[in-house]
């Protein structure tokens, strides 16, 4: 025995670092999982919701009756029935300084300003029924010009999509550090270009789902959500409806994808809410994938006008960025859609070390669907940007591209470091995560046979994409601007008498696995099998308060309190096993479940033993000793806003230039999350982060015309990533656990889109380089790859 | 469209007697009907494979079929499936290599994945992906899908020719 206990991390029975299956995926591997449309509640209604075929359009008379008349349908609303039911909601967080929305309502007033913005409801005894009613709903519209394009809504005497704001410029912000115009006037090369993302969505498996169960007898609303975020959700609802704290539950069961999608808060889904209180009735709402496409909310849609200066000896001196984007008629609430834009101005450039930055955003209302967060919130953005300017100056010096990031990256013994921008890096490894990215993908090797293979007409590329990854965000998120979303994340464990544990945590499951990371550190650091510990998630009254899974923050903030509630339950239980036997608690260990002397390993008793004692046997323990089986710990971030990690992508593909096709041959990620509580489950999030980016690098475009209508609102013909077209994506990892915690876990949910459409955007253009073409406009499709190269 | 048709079918192996409206889905009568909520119904155009399960014998999507059309079928479920054994080798090798996080599209995956497996031998990677190629998974990434693919149909070409 050496003289140091061996941590919670190195103890033999640890389960943190091991690749442990999740034990929660069976029931899913069945089809045994239970999604919102899989539950089955007596009298429920289903809503149906007529949207706006157009774009911008006045509702001059909506008429119901015959609808309403149908066989099966129970009510038809308008906005005008919902009025005094709710409170409109405004999607602005005050330390955005200066930013404006207007307040939006369930259905549109008399004005709708998307093509999908819903304007009626229908409740009625089947889907069918309540569909087939939409169709007797007449609406007399009269047309508006729309302002589709975000340039349109700028220009100079465009009308306001919302009168009382003035014009449709919602949040500007700008960034002037160091001294950029000195740095530009002394650069050996200046290179600018103007990178452009499309708008694309997010596409959940399931689509967005929501069940409102009201007991008009006890005034009781439980809610069935697919959400990340079910505290807030109930926030939310309690501010704009007028229900009473105590009588509003949220249950979130099994969830078929969210990424971001399902944080906001949606006028079809709070209208459901409003159907269920006037009904008395459960209400569901389960959107197809038609109107998914025209009311989730849709991603990035951005143009960002850069430059970058850099020396003959590949110094980068300066980085200028103009992002301009688009974010629909309404900020989305509560979350804003201003924050996507504020992270790309924050992020740019941030990973170099470069003291010079300027950025300027400029964030536009437009007659769109509304546009906010979705995983990597800005980040594949400001990556794209900031690497293509990199290639971009790489070339421009004749200096190998990996070389010039080398030079030029924050150096991993220079933290802490604080960016232009003001981000605050508490430690980073981008050094050596490029050096390992080097060596793992043979970057030399590659170069050859690039080389060789371009002599026989064969174009392939190499892109490269260093980035930084927000993760753990704390309170000045959200919080501080007026939004009712919590940074803290609370566990509670309970020793149940047959010496298994129940935990209760506030952080939720999406198939990330967060219940079996929970679970694996709970099992650990309380020393039984993880089979003993039951993870409860997903519901307002049955865990303790928190902000749930989203901006990779369940392991990071869920489970250093998973970690600190283990260790108090652990003391707890380790106190009434030494008054049981009669031995100090110091003394004593717990290691599979058993009591055990911390010395000898010997066995004393089980924990069943130590539950049956403290819940049955009161009568055999000391005078004064009350058992504490019960133990919850709260966990928030204080020493840093983020947590940031860091990493390194590399794309490798090949590029026809017959037909402008790429064809993607292999993928290498190199991150670093901190500690890994589950190295299994962390490569598959950054494997399916890396899918999503390539969606969106490659596939994925909300095509509109100038009318503002959706072209491809089918998943025939809006492109998503399938299992033919993607590569095997290799995945190392750097381990720099962060300071402030026990635990030491940062996150890893946005790494992969983060960065992957930076690094085939990179490498098309290496493809491209011999040809003097370049692409930058987002997907980079089969056009604009031959438009490129001039071939159409 | 308010007409309705009788049909007689078995569905995992148990006979099942209903009275259908003409207009009715097959996903939608095996989630509404039967309460098999393990079919589910993604994107309702035939696109997504959500809703892939096996109808005498062949995989199919049940969202572009009616339930009026089934008199006299045999449709195996991922519920029959898991319930017979089939594909416990196969659900094993996905619950090892982690081939699924939300689970929403993972009945469709094993049942389209399945219908490979029973032609036998071990495809390549490449053939894998092809096979899997209508089912889309938004959380994976599928390299681990394909993993678990790999792994199931060695193994069983294994157990067939030791």
């Amino acid at each position: 025995m050496s003289e140091q206990p061996l941590s919670f991390f190195d103890r033999p029975n640890s389960y943190i670092g091991k690749s442990v299956p999740r034990p929660n995926a069976q029931r899913l591997l069945q089809g045994r999982g239970v999604f919102v449309d899989d539950l089955r509640l007596p009298r429920l209604l289903h809503a149906a919701f007529l949207r706006s075929p157009y774009a911008h359009a006045r509702i001059k008379r909506i008429d119901t009756a015959a609808a309403a008349r149908r066989a099966g349908v129970v009510r038809v609303v308008t906005a005008a029935d919902l009025a005094g039911l709710y409170t409109p909601w405004v999607g602005v967080l005050t330390h955005l300084k200066g930013m404006k929305s207007a307040p939006q309502h369930p259905l549109a007033l008399d004005r709708a300003r998307w093509q999908g913005e819903p304007v009626a409801a229908v409740a009625a005894e089947t889907r069918a029924a309540a569909e087939d009613a939409l169709a007797e709903i007449a609406v007399e519209w009269e047309e508006l010009p729309p302002l589709a394009s975000v340039e349109a809504a700028l220009a100079p005497g465009a009308p306001a999509i919302h009168e009382a704001l003035g014009d449709n410029l919602a949040f500007t912000r700008t960034i002037d550090a160091g001294a950029v115009d000195d740095a530009f006037d002394r650069a050996d090369a200046v290179v600018a270009e103007t990178f452009t993302f499309a708008r694309h969505t997010g596409v959940c498996p399931e689509p967005r789902s929501i069940l409102a169960e009201f007991n008009p007898a006890d005034r009781r609303l439980t809610l069935y959500c697919s959400s990340q975020a079910p505290h807030m959700m109930k926030e939310i609802v309690l501010r704009h409806f007028p229900l009473a704290e105590a009588d509003l539950r949220v249950v979130c069961h099994d969830v078929g994808g969210s990424y971001g999608i399902k944080i906001h808060v949606y006028p079809d889904e709070m209208t459901v809410i409003a159907l269920a209180l006037m009904l008395g009735r459960p209400v569901k709402f389960v959107a197809d994938r038609l109107e998914s496409f025209v009311s989730d909310i849709h991603a990035r849609e951005h143009r960002v006008a850069a430059r970058v200066a850099v020396s003959k000896s590949g110094e980068i001196l300066a980085i200028d960025i103009d992002d301009l984007t688009g974010i629909g008629p309404f900020s989305t609430y509560p979350r804003t859609s201003a924050v996507e834009g504020n992270q790309v101005v924050n992020l740019a450039g941030s990973w170099y070390r470069s003291p010079n930055y300027r950025a300027r955003l400029r964030v536009v209302f437009q007659n769109k669907p509304p546009m906010s967060q979705y995983r990597a919130v800005g980040h594949p953005v400001a990556c794209a940007v900031t690497e293509g300017l990199v290639d971009l100056a790489a070339r421009a010096i004749a200096m190998d591209p990996a070389e010039l990031r080398w030079r030029n990256l924050i150096a991993d013994d220079a933290y802490p470091w604080k960016s232009p921008a003001g981000l605050l890096f508490e430690k980073l490894s981008h050094q050596r995560a490029l050096e390992r990215m080097l060596g793992m993908m043979d970057y030399t090797g590659l170069r050859r046979e690039q080389k060789a293979l371009r002599a026989q007409g064969v174009h392939r590329g190499i892109g490269l994409a260093c980035f930084v990854e927000i993760t753990n965000p704390g309170p000045a998120f959200y919080g501080v601007g007026g939004a009712p979303i919590s940074a803290q994340d609370g566990c509670s464990l309970r020793l149940e008498p047959g010496g298994t544990v129940t935990c209760a945590i506030s952080v939720t499951e999406q198939g990330q696995g967060t219940e079996t990371v929970v679970a694996q550190i709970v099992a650990s650091v309380l020393g039984v099998a993880l089979a003993r510990v039951r993870v409860v998630t997903g519901d307002t009254e049955r865990t303790p308060y928190g902000g749930g899974t989203w901006a990779s923050r369940g392991t990071g903030i869920g489970g250093e309190a998973a970690l600190q509630a283990a260790k108090a339950l652990r003391a707890n239980v380790l106190t009434l096993a030494g008054a049981m036997l009669q031995a100090a608690p110091g003394g004593l260990d717990i290691v599979e479940g058993w009591i055990v002397d911390a010395g000898t390993g010997a066995r004393r008793i089980g924990l069943e033993e130590v539950g049956r004692a403290g819940y049955f046997r009161g009568d055999t323990l000391p005078p004064g000793l009350q058992p504490e089986l019960v133990a919850t710990r709260h966990h928030q971030p204080r020493d840093y806003p983020f947590a940031f990690t860091n990493g390194v992508q590399a794309s490798w593909l090949e590029l026809d230039v017959e037909t402008g096709f790429v064809r993607l041959l292999k993928h290498w990620v190199v991150e670093d999350c901190g500690r890994m509580v589950n190295p299994l489950l962390v490569d598959e999030q950054i494997r399916g982060g890396v899918v999503q980016g390539l969606g969106a690098a490659l596939f994925e475009e909300c095509l509109y015309d100038a009318a503002g209508q959706l072209r491809n609102g089918t998943l025939a013909d809006y492109l998503v990533p399938m299992a033919a077209e993607m590569p095997d994506i290799e995945v190392a990892h750097l381990e720099t656990p962060l300071a402030g915690t026990e635990l030491g876990a940062k996150g890893v949910g946005e790494a992969g889109t983060a960065g992957a459409p930076a690094a085939v955007m990179n490498a098309i253009n290496d493809a491209l380089a011999p040809f003097g073409a370049r692409v930058a406009e987002q997907p980079f499709t089969p056009a604009r790859i031959l438009r490129a190269l001039g071939r159409v | 469209m308010s007409e309705s048709v009788e049909i007689r079918l078995t569905v995992n192996g148990a006979a099942v007697t209903r009275r259908v409206d003409a207009r009715q889905s097959l996903v939608d009568f095996l989630r509404e009907e039967l309460g098999l909520t393990g079919t589910r119904a993604g994107c309702e155009h035939g696109v997504c494979g959500a809703c892939t399960l096996r109808l005498d014998g062949a995989i199919v999507r049940a969202c572009l079929l009616f339930a009026a059309q089934l008199d006299g079928a045999r449709v195996e479920t991922i519920e029959g499936l898991s319930d017979s054994g089939e594909i416990a080798d196969l659900q094993a090798a996905f619950h090892r290599r982690n081939a699924l996080q939300c689970g929403f599209c993972t009945a469709g995956m094993l049942v389209t994945a399945a219908a490979l497996l029973r032609r036998g031998g071990v495809p390549s990677r490449e053939e894998i992906r092809d096979f899997l190629s209508g089912n889309y998974c938004r959380c994976t990434g599928y390299c681990a899908i394909i993993d678990a693919v790999e792994e199931a149909c060695r193994a069983r070409a294994e157990k067939a020719s030791p």
